[in-house]
């Protein structure tokens, strides 16, 4: 039997994997030693289990585990990277260039680096979510220190080309940075091969818990450092303070790998059924894919509907836990700025879904979700008084809308 | 964010949707909102001339379940009122009723700003002045 709601949001947060959980508990339970304590044997279990964590997520990423600072999550990690390179070397330069579509951990705090006297240079994208290689080339500056540009994308999926964003980069000696939150794990990320000097990444985006995340930052060619952003004990080499989260960081390892022994297994499974899903919601007529549909993450379908309006389709939905692209519910009545970065109108913003499957989603799940959406979507429609305009080849745009 | 239960109901089993005549001179239709601010709203009122009563209602909303709700219970107060009493229908109304959170007050103002702009397009249709709307959202 069919349990409901549908758990479909996973790019906002994935369920903790049963082996994850079991690898943890000891650490939440007998094993509590402070992996900072070196005089005894509690700490020295939480201190091993610690360092093989960051071997298991230097297996993931292939890094050096020395390379990986535990952080309380991606936001943190977003925060220590760019704050840290931006005071680090600001002896060198004080220019970071970005993306209009980056997660906000990305864009508040490129904004906070503003206050702070820094400039910054927001790179916008085409209509499928990719920024332009000739204007980030165009935009390097010699005193540009950092290029931090997301690996895919939180609302779309879309990859970013980054092997070629980080040439970029170091062909004018700048550090290149990526918000690696949604894509590690869930496919193959190579610092090495990308030539990315500081990711940050999270546990809980790839069935690991919440609470725990890393920023990766290189140590060899180049040499990378960060400025510490909280003071304390100088844990993880100086760069970030604070009594190490070990069962977190123990599940973070076990979770990355397991990502590694099963990713594969899993992008084929996950993208047949995202690719099924798709199809078939694109047979409802005036329905659009938002962002790349070739360079995208596996697990990822981001749709608009046209004609029905996103928080009306989430609640006609609501056998399934999805994200939509309209932020009414805040009051605001904002749709996503990452769509509208794409170019979308805000109608279509407002139509939108977001669909994220994970290692747990059943082909069941999916046929499930394929009429539910279907039925709320021609329901609205009926409903829709643009949709009834749109079917008699009224043109909405040469309606005069009240001000509103 | 959780809807009451009235706002599931009217939402689940809309009343009155639809499209009356827009041609017949006794049909006023108001459409406010706009598509890009996540709402719009068309309701239309089929008003018997002889005893200035409204006799049909319906309506087609593109907006959050608040709105269709809104918009839904609008048409079933309608019914069966006097233009003049469906004039003084009042946002506030609609928003005990339907127990509206503060965010989703302007769907009862939409509401509310759909009926007079009905009204008003009955009126002008019939040779009357268009009346003053005294509200306006945002």
């Amino acid at each position: 039997m069919l349990k409901l709601p549908i758990y479909l949001d996973n790019n906002a947060t994935t369920p903790l994997d049963p082996r994850v959980l079991e690898a943890m508990m000891p650490y939440l339970t007998e094993v509590f030693g402070n992996a900072a304590s070196r005089n005894h044997p509690f700490g020295w279990a939480a201190e091993e289990a610690v360092d093989y964590a960051r071997e298991q997520i230097a297996g993931l990423i292939n890094c050096d585990p020395k390379e990986i600072i535990f952080t309380s999550g991606a936001t943190e990690s977003d925060n220590l990277g760019i704050k840290g390179v931006f005071e680090m070397y600001s002896q060198k330069g004080n220019h970071i260039i970005t993306a209009t579509t980056e997660h906000k951990a990305v864009l508040d705090t490129c904004k906070h680096i503003e206050k702070l006297g820094g400039r910054v240079t927001y790179l916008p994208v085409n209509a499928e979510g990719l920024i332009s290689l000739e204007e980030l080339e165009a935009a390097m500056t010699p005193e540009t220190i950092l290029v931090t540009i997301m690996y895919g994308n939180n609302e779309t999926g879309t990859i970013q080309p980054i092997r070629e964003i980080a040439q970029i980069a170091h062909k004018h000696g700048a550090l290149f940075m990526t918000d690696g939150t949604q894509a590690v794990g869930k496919i193959p990320v190579d610092v090495i091969a990308d030539g990315i000097d500081l990711m940050a990444f999270t546990a809980h985006k790839m069935y690991g818990p919440k609470g725990v995340g890393a920023l990766y930052v290189r140590r060899k060619n180049p040499r990378v450092k960060v400025t510490a952003q909280m003071d304390g004990g100088g844990h993880e080499r100086g760069m970030r303070s604070g009594t190490l989260n070990v069962p977190g960081i123990v599940g973070l390892g076990k979770a990355c790998e397991l990502a590694k022994q099963e990713m594969a297994a899993d992008t084929a499974r996950l993208s047949v059924m995202r690719d099924r899903l798709e199809r078939e919601l694109l047979t409802l007529e005036e329905s659009y894919v938002n962002g790349s549909v070739e360079h995208r993450l596996p697990h990822v379908a981001n749709i608009s509907f046209k004609y029905v309006e996103g928080e009306g389709l989430m609640m006609g939905v609501k056998d399934l836990a999805v994200s939509s692209g309209s932020a009414c519910t805040s009051a605001s009545l904002e749709p996503s700025y990452v769509l509208k970065a794409l170019g979308l109108s805000d109608d279509l913003a407002h139509s939108s879904l977001r669909f994220g499957l994970s290692r747990f989603t059943t082909d069941e799940q999916i046929d499930y979700a394929i009429n539910h959406v279907k039925e709320a979507v021609t329901k609205l429609r009926e409903m829709s008084p643009l949709w009834e305009m749109f079917k008699e080849g009224i043109d909405l745009n040469s309606i005069e809308w009240a001000e509103h | 964010m959780a809807y009451s239960d009235k706002v599931i109901d009217h939402y689940s089993n809309p009343r009155n949707v639809g499209t009356l005549d827009k041609s017949k001179k006794n049909v006023g239709t108001g459409l406010v909102g706009a598509p890009e601010c996540g709402d719009v709203m068309r309701l239309q009122i089929e008003v018997d001339e002889t005893t200035n009563t409204i006799t049909d209602a319906k309506f087609k909303t593109f907006g959050c379940g608040s709105a269709i709700a809104s918009s839904s219970l609008a048409t079933e107060w309608l019914k069966g009122k006097t233009v003049d009493e469906a004039l003084a229908i009042d946002n506030m109304e609609i928003v005990e009723e339907l127990a509206l959170p503060p965010v989703k007050i302007h769907c009862s103002v939409l509401a509310e700003d759909a009926i007079k702009s009905a009204i008003n397009d009955y009126r002008v249709k019939n040779g009357l002045p268009e009346l003053e709307v005294a509200k306006s959202h945002h």
